[in-house]
Order: C-alpha cells, then structure tokens, then sequence
C-alpha cells in the first residue's frame, strides 16, 4: 500500500496542473495580506463604525488572527473548487489519458488501487490546507503580531482573548480538513463514473453550490432537507470561534461530513470493482 | 480444427491442490501433449443488445505465439481486456496459468505482461519514470540495471530521460513493450502492437516478438487485424468475426499449400479455360470474371499449369497466388454481411 501511495503522490506532485491551487491560493492570501497591510486599519474603522457608536473600543484590532480569520472566511468557500480540480481527475484522468487500462492490469485489487488513489487525493488535500494554514496564519501573525480577536457576527460580537486563539485555530483547520475531504471523496466517487476529468469536476461544483443555495435559501419546503446536505455543515468550523464553544452542534457536522466521506467513498469502490475498462 | 490444443479433465474439479493434480496428470496421460498456458471456455460479453464477444473458446500452449485475429469491431480488443479482468465476462470462463482467472487475478496478472491497443503514458514523466513506475506495480522485484536493459532492447536507451510527451508513437509502442516485459512475464499479451509503428519499426517489434518466444519461451498472444503480421509469426492462430470463432489451428496446417487459390490472366482466357478444362485440373476451376481465371490447386502444382498453359501458346500476363485463407479474411474484411464459418 504505501509503495502504491508513493507512486500517487510521486504522480500527483510531478503534474503541473497541482500546482495551479497552490499558486492561486498563495496568490489570494497575499493579495490579502498586502490590503491589509497597506489600508487594513481603514478598512476595520469602517467596519466597526456602527459597533464604535455603542462601544468605546482601545488596543490593536487588526492582527494576525483577525487576517487569518478574514482570510478563511473568504478561501474556505472557494477551496473546494480547487480540491475537484484534482480529487475530479484521480480516475477520470486516468481514463483520458488511457492509462488506467494499463493499471488496472497490474497485480492490484480494484479496491487496493481506489483506496490508495483516495489516500493520495486526502493527503493532497490535507496539504493544500496545511500550505493554506501557514500562509493565512503563520505569515500573517509574523507581519500583524497578535491581539485580541473581534468577530463580529449580525447579532453579536464575540470577543476572544490573545492566549485563547491559537488552539481554536488549530480545531478549525481541522474541522475545514474533513470539510474539504468530504468534497474531495465527492468528486473522488464522479470521477469513477467518467472518462474525462472536466465532467466529476463540474458536476461537483455544481451539486456544492446547487447544496449551498438549497443552505441558504430560508424557505420550508428545503429546510427539512437542510440537516442531510453536507455544505450546510462544511462552514461550521466557525464554531470554534464562539464562547463558549458549541461542541454539540461542531460534533453533529463533523459526523455528518465523517458520514458522506464513508459513503461516497463506500460507493466509489463499489462502482469501481464493477465498472468495465473501456477507455 | 485438426490440432489438439488441450486435453479434456474437465471431470476434476476444485481446489487448487485438484488443478495441480489435474496438470501432473494431463502430462503423464499425454506426453506430447503442453499445458495450456490460456484456457478460454464459452467466453461471451454482451454490451446491452451487442454481443461483442460470443461463445469463444480457444486454448494458447506454453511457449508458443498464439495470433488472434480479427477486422476492427470484431470483438479481439473485449477478449484480451477480459483476460486481463478490465471487462468481466458475461459467460464463460477463463484459465490462465492453470489457475481460474477470477480466484488468482493476482497471482496470474504477476506473470502477465501486456499492451492493450496504443500504450497510453503518463505524458509528463520521462520514459525511465513511466518504466519504473509501472515496474514497481508489477508485484516483481526487479534490479536497478535492467531498466537501462529493458529500454536498450527496445531502441529507447538514449531517450531514457525525455518526456513522453516529446515521443512520436512508434516510441511510445516500444516504451509499452518494455512495461510489459520489465518483469519477466510467463505470458504476453500484446493487442495491436505494431500500430501506429514505420516499416522498420514493425519489423522490430516482429523480431523482439520472434525472439522472446524462440529464445526466452515466452508465451504470447498477440493480436492483429492484418493477415500478414500474424502468418509471419504465429505458430497457431484463430479468426473472429463478430466476436464468434471463425478458425483456429497450427497456422502450418491453416496455410495448407494444398489449398491455394490462383488468379490467372492469360492472352485468351476462353482457350486457357478449355485447356485446363481438358487437363488434370479441371475440378480447380472455380468462377473466372473479367478475363480472370481462378483455380484452386496446390502450390507446388503452379510451375506445372503455367508450363501446360505456354506450352498450347497461351501467354501468361499475370499469376498471383494466395492461399484460400486469405480470401476468406479478405471477404470479412472487406464486408459486413454475415460469412459461413470457414472449414479448414
């Protein structure tokens, strides 16, 4: 197993194509941080104007944490289009190429290869948050420094304190991991289905965004679906960011993304071992 | 079919240790007899409405070149992709190795090397990373030097380190073939391995073909749709058409010289007709169109006729001989309507 997962990983990081989500993500967060770094006191003086009138507000707001949260809020939506981009092509890819054929005809059980292919898709995804986790945080804490953080929310303010951040950070990156999983093993399973990789990967942003309207949109008749679609669960690491924490309600998502995981995973096996190589 | 490709012990069923005493016993029953390396009984694959591959059964003996031939369409591309479990058959059953394909994928795949129509690459590697990589999936251990070996015997040692992107497809056939043979296989199986190849090249691969079977004993199945590749090669072949058997021998007794087929354009037909109709020949003759005279005699009886024919003043303008084999695969490929299964 592990010497399949090299040669995966040694396929995936060899494609230049990879590095497109790097590149973008790089590039976001830097734009970002140069904003802010250039116009991001204005910037939060605005913001907090109606919250000023009320309250008298003293020290350093914008810091690390609040760029690193600013900057999560923004990314985490469009990050998943990123990962489709590569978790898309894992077999359909495979298929265009014509390479498949000549795997599947090695010594390699249908579900030892989609195991190690799903592995190698995780760990690419863990790694794209990991590049994401050191430039949003670890970048920005070395050029803002570190503070106190304010989130302002439509209904409150929830104000944490410098010494209790960092961990919450942590949960968070987490919690975004499994997120982001849960849309890689989605794109994983479509990608079984088809022979070139634009399909799994337009058809997965399609069903996120389709999921995130049906999330948004306060209407009844969807509201009862609401609890099963996993993008109304893919945002709640922001849950760590509430005092105290909602452990109950951050568990309940966590399963629920842990649940897809298995199941579009479950299926993509299933769907593998049965699928005739035509390509 | 006059050759006996297999022995019949179909009665010992079960386990492993069975089939083990099952092929000690077919060796000592019939010493002349070679174990099949491929058994192929009543395979069929149905895609929807389309029979692709019906009722196919053959057998391949160890160490010889085994040509499967058919137009495109006629089924060869689903029967190798079901011996190497990319399709699995809608009937039937398959042995390779002595063992049952669907209970020893693993083990039978590990001593199988193959090219299934064009070799597709990874691109963006080199041909050494491609070989390596493919290598290491075989399941064999293999030391470091027979990679440069292995892409010396195919014409590729100096473009080791180029991408495959920059390869033209003659080489990246040949970079296929030393994929499928990196880790010794018993077995190969080449679907179309010529394809795409210049003269030279398909000269090539004809003798590394020759040459892994005469001097390594490799067993090989390869497949073709051209008549010529597998007759120059093959020791015992077989012909589909429409996924069903249409032929199957020792390729020496499929090319019988007895069975040629003579098209004859002569000055005057109308005499050369009569004077074959008087002469020892007169039950060849078959239809003649257009001033075209066709006869049905052995090979070696064609310096005779031609003789018999100058020798009553009747000038000969042209003779082309070619076995009725290639007639029959002629008429398959060059038409769609259904064709009677050819008696050899």
């Amino acid at each position: 197993m592990w010497k399949l997962l090299k040669i995966e990983l040694f396929k995936i990081f060899r494609r230049p194509r990879t590095y497109i989500a790097f590149a973008a993500i790089a590039a976001i967060i830097f734009l970002i941080q140069l904003a802010f770094y250039s116009d991001g006191e204005a910037f939060l003086q605005f913001g907090m104007q109606s919250l000023k009138e009320t309250f008298d507000i003293n020290g350093k707001i914008l810091s690390g944490y609040m760029v690193c949260f600013i900057i999560l809020q923004t990314l985490l939506i469009h990050v998943p289009l990123l990962i489709a981009l590569v978790a898309g092509d894992t077999i359909a890819g495979e298929a265009n190429m014509g390479t498949l054929r000549l795997l599947v005809t090695k010594p390699i059980s249908r579900s030892q290869f989609m195991w190690t292919k799903f592995t190698a898709t995780v760990i690419y995804t863990l790694l794209l948050l990991i590049f994401m986790a050191v430039l949003s945080l670890v970048v920005s804490i070395a050029v803002f420094g570190t503070s106190d953080l304010i989130i302002m929310k439509s209904d409150m303010v929830v104000i944490l304190d410098n010494g209790d951040i960092l961990w919450r950070y942590f949960a968070a990156f987490g919690f975004a991991a499994v997120a982001m999983i849960t849309v890689a093993s989605l794109a994983f399973l479509l990608s079984v289905f088809a022979e070139n990789s634009i399909g799994p990967i337009v058809a997965t942003m399609s069903i996120v965004i389709l999921f995130t309207i049906l999330t948004t949109m306060d209407i009844p008749l969807f509201n009862a679906l609401k609890p099963f679609l996993f993008t109304n669960h893919m945002l709640n690491w922001k849950g760590f960011f509430e005092d105290p924490v909602n452990y109950k309600e951050v568990f309940k998502s966590l399963f629920v993304l842990v649940g897809h995981i298995i199941v579009f995973v479950f299926l993509a096996i299933v769907f593998s071992k049965k699928k005739d190589i035509l390509s | 079919m006059s050759t006996l490709k297999t022995y019949d012990l179909t009665w010992v069923k079960g386990s492993d240790f069975l089939y083990f005493i099952k092929h000690t016993l077919a060796i000592f029953v019939c010493k002349n007899c070679m174990p099949a390396i491929i058994n192929v009984q009543n395979l069929s694959k149905q895609f929807g409405d389309i029979k692709a591959v019906n009722d196919l059964s053959f057998a391949v003996e160890k160490g010889e070149i085994y040509g499967f031939l058919g137009q495109n369409g006629a089924g060869k591309s689903t029967t190798i992709r079901m011996l190497l479990t990319l399709i699995a058959p809608t009937e039937g059953k398959i042995e390779i190795l002595g063992m049952d394909l669907r209970k020893h994928r693993k083990e039978i795949l590990t001593q199988t090397g193959a090219i299934i129509e064009k070799p597709d690459l990874y691109k963006y590697l080199t041909a050494m990373e491609n070989l390596r990589l493919f290598a290491a999936m075989s399941g064999v251990k293999i030391q470091d030097k027979k990679y440069a070996e292995q892409l010396e015997l195919v014409g590729l040692k100096e473009r080791m380190h180029s991408k495959v992107k920059t390869f033209s497809q003659g080489m990246k056939q040949r970079l296929g073939l030393a994929i499928a043979l990196i880790h010794d296989p018993q077995l190969i199986i080449l679907d179309e391995p010529t394809n795409g190849l210049d003269p030279q090249g398909i000269a090539d691969v004809r003798n590394l073909i020759l040459h892994l079977s005469r001097d390594l004993g490799k067993t090989i199945f390869v497949s073709s749709h051209l008549l010529s590749e597998i007759e120059q090669i093959a020791d015992s072949m077989l012909i589909i058409d429409k996924g069903k058997k249409m032929a199957e021998g020792k390729v020496s007794s499929l090319f019988d010289p007895a069975d040629t087929i003579v098209e004859l354009q002569t000055t005057n037909s109308t005499a050369a007709i009569k004077i074959i109709q008087q002469s020892q020949w007169k039950n060849a003759l078959r239809e003649n169109s257009n001033e075209l005279i066709f006869l049905n005699i052995h090979r070696k009886e064609i310096p005779l006729l031609a003789k018999d024919l100058v020798s009553h003043d009747i000038g000969i303008l042209s003779l082309y001989a070619r076995h009725s084999l290639e007639d029959y695969f002629l008429t398959l490929t060059t038409s769609n309507r259904h064709v009677e299964t050819f008696k050899n």
